[in-house]
């Protein structure tokens, strides 16, 4: 199907297929108060998605179960509840190699049962939308959020973009849609938000009118041919590169690889005129910057509206896309910077590490603070940990109760 | 899709590769009943493969691929095993993916390829290892029976994992001493047949490859079944001769043996009531339709 000759006709739903910068940038935005949930229901409403494959685990089941509801509605072609996080996404796979738009949703313990998939789609560049609502995935059992699962993800292959807000899921799942799809990229994407401080919150969101839709996918604009015997079938070779130990096997192998990180950084090119680029900045020529992802850089916000009253000036960087990772906009966000915090939901301090790497003079990358298991991270804690670190003599939190 | 759309222009025919040119003009897509008499001839049936010497499967590849009733609208999904040696020489589109989840897969473009083409048969068929089939990969087998997954699920049973070198597989016989077995297997093969009847299929078949024109019937059965009435299930056995010490030559005489009345791959089939009714009605029309054809040959 030719995506651009549809656009203006309805599917039937009534809905008319629209060019994706009139929907995100041009047609109207109504506010609504919604909970994570219903947004990314409300965004899938939008998305012209043909099979999303459902499983229930905390928090995700709710958005999965509201999908169930589209499908009833007409809005998703097909839907089904797979039998366990792997065979989810291997069903998945299979949608998008017969050429669907496939979307889906996991979190925790689901997206590591089904970690053997992923490097696996992006190999063989299946478009597939994942939403990752983070939960810990540490034993004991835990439900609560927990960002340590995304640092699994970021060598998969697959695009891995982490929300803020309602207000950016919404948008990141239609756009993500767009990003994956086009032929120089056509990769999984894993759009990630902190479970229930998220999902679970209700906020005010400005969504595009529910009578305007993204065109569908097209499975003809891709790099490799689409599983519908509607191509040539092609002998692919005669000695199958798995059984030989020889060069040739080495390098397809290998150069397979490289084209798909090359394929993660073309996709810049379509997400930073959507997204507004890869990060978002605040006052980085302040001495002082809180550097992170997701709902860290909310806590962040506010700790740096305290530290103000203090009179403390400090800077922002909210990375929105974890691969593509943006290495040179953090080099230069962060080149004034003499202090550079990390806040992080999660017991290891990925991202403080990912910002080691990237930046000239790492000793400036303060770890933390982080917090685990589900804890929350009031802001006080992010500027006890920044006080701390100055030098500053700090009262302490529990010292506050008594 | 048939051979008309893929086509090669004049100018570019010599500059194609072997394979394609073969396709284009020699393939027997779209031939009223293609089967295994084919297999020798045409280039798209599997012309070289990289499987042991003599190695059954070879020749079940080439009998399963010969009999789909539709193979310029069937896709098929493997898994990883000695099976996916072939899959890379196969002439209609195959999915490998990864090992064990070959039923999954199958759902999901089973119903991709059903919501992309209302009004269209496209026939998904898989064809995957005991060991993809029955130990890792059970979870899958089972729910997309449950479910009613339209499609074929065929496993070739070499009662063993050959691909790794011949390890204990739950399709191997008790007692067979094997690597990870030592002691010799301490279970009873794993009876599928009788669960793939339990778990919702509705046309269930164990028997060897030794007989193409039975293998014919079976695959074309299990195929058209699958497309109107709901999953089906072929178990093959194709000895791995290497790891069971026979020659290139031994594989058929092996089949011959282990079918034979009370052993255990004397053919055995499972069909509802409802599957052989569809069968019968299909027998009914092709026998009218031959009939018509005569009378107008004759009137001719
Ligand atoms: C997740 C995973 N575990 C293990 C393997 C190793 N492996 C590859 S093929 C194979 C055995 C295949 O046995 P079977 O399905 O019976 O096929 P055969 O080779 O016997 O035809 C195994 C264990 C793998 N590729 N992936
Ligand atoms: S190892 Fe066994 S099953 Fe595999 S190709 Fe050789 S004989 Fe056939
Ligand atoms: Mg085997």
């Amino acid at each position: 199907m030719d995506s651009h000759s549809i656009i203006g006709t309805k599917n039937k739903k009534g809905q008319t297929f629209t060019d994706p910068y009139h929907l995100f940038f041009e047609a109207q935005r109504i506010p609504s108060f919604f909970t994570g949930s219903e947004v990314i229901k409300e965004a899938i409403r939008r998305a012209s998605v043909d099979l999303m494959v459902a499983y229930p685990i905390t928090p995700q089941s709710e958005a999965a179960a509201l999908i169930g509801e589209l499908y009833a509605e007409g809005y998703v072609t097909d839907y089904m509840r797979g039998e366990n996080e792997f065979g989810v996404m291997s069903e998945c796979a299979g949608g998008s190699f017969g050429g669907a738009r496939v979307f889906t949703t996991t979190a925790g313990p689901g997206t590591m049962r089904a970690m053997e998939n992923f490097p696996m789609w992006s190999g063989a560049r299946l478009p597939i939308e994942m939403i990752v609502t983070c939960r810990g995935i540490n034993s004991p059992l835990s439900i609560q959020p927990d960002t340590l699962e995304i640092y699994f993800l970021l060598e998969t292959g697959m695009l891995v973009w982490h929300a803020e807000t309602a207000q950016d899921f919404y948008d990141w799942i239609l756009m993500g849609f767009m990003v994956a799809e086009q032929p120089d990229v056509h990769l999984p994407i894993a759009i990630c938000c902190d479970g229930f401080f998220v999902t679970h919150t209700k906020d005010v969101v400005n969504l595009t009118p529910a009578d305007m839709c993204l065109p569908p996918y097209d499975p003809y604009r891709s790099p490799v041919p689409c599983m519908d015997m509607e191509c040539p079938p092609v002998r692919m070779m005669r000695d199958p590169f798995i059984m030989k130990s020889n060069y040739i096997s080495y390098a397809t192998h290998a150069s397979w690889q490289q084209e798909v990180r090359a394929a993660i950084e073309r996709s810049r090119k379509h997400t930073i005129p959507l997204l507004h680029g890869l990060i978002e900045t605040e006052n980085t020529d302040a001495e002082i910057l809180i550097v992170s992802s997701g709902t860290a850089v909310s806590q962040g916000r506010e700790a740096i509206r305290l530290l103000a009253d203090e009179g403390l000036r400090v800077g922002l960087v909210k990375i929105k896309s974890l691969r593509p990772w943006p290495y040179h906009e953090i080099r230069e966000a962060t080149k004034h910077a003499k202090h550079i915090f990390v806040p992080e939901f999660n017991v290891a301090g990925w991202m403080a590490r990912e910002i080691k790497s990237t930046i000239p003079d790492s000793d400036r990358v303060v770890v933390g603070p982080h917090v685990a298991g589900g804890m929350t991270m009031p802001p006080e804690v992010i500027v006890e940990h920044i006080q701390r670190t100055l030098g500053k003599s700090v009262a302490t939190l529990a010292g506050r109760g008594s | 899709m048939s051979k008309e759309k893929i086509q090669i222009c004049e100018e570019f025919f010599d500059i194609m590769p072997p394979e394609y040119q073969a396709l284009v003009t020699n393939a027997t897509w779209g031939k009223e009943g293609r089967g295994w008499k084919d297999v020798g001839v045409n280039k798209e049936l599997i012309e070289q493969h990289s499987l042991c010497a003599g190695c059954p499967e070879s020749m079940a590849f080439r009998y399963i691929l010969a009999s789909l009733p539709n193979p310029e609208d069937t896709v098929m999904v493997g898994s990883t095993g000695c099976t996916s040696l072939v899959f890379p020489h196969v002439g209609v589109h195959n999915i490998h993916s990864l090992f064990g989840n070959q039923n999954a897969i199958a759902s999901g473009l089973k119903r991709a390829l059903t919501l992309r083409f209302p009004g269209k048969v496209k026939d998904v068929v898989v064809l995957a290892g005991d060991g993809a089939t029955v130990d890792i990969g059970l979870d899958y087998t089972l729910q997309s029976w449950f479910r009613q997954e339209m499609f074929t699920t065929i496993c070739f049973d070499n009662e063993l994992y050959a691909n790794t070198g011949g390890q204990e597989s739950g399709l191997m016989q008790k007692g067979f001493v094997a690597k990870m077995a030592p002691v010799g297997k301490k279970f009873d093969k794993v009876r599928l047949p009788e669960i793939a009847k339990e778990s919702g299929c509705v046309y269930v078949v164990n028997c060897t490859v030794s007989k193409p024109s039975l293998v014919e019937k079976v695959i074309r059965n299990a195929v058209y079944i699958a497309r109107e009435i709901g999953p089906t299930y072929i178990q093959l056995y194709t000895p791995c001769i290497l790891e069971i010490g026979k020659n290139s030559m031994e594989g058929l005489q092996e089949m011959r043996d282990s079918e034979k009345p009370g052993e255990r791959f004397a053919y055995k089939e499972f069909i509802s009531d409802q599957a052989k009714a569809f069968l019968a009605d299909l027998a009914e029309k092709e026998k009218a339709k031959k009939a018509s054809a005569k009378e107008a040959l004759a009137q001719a």
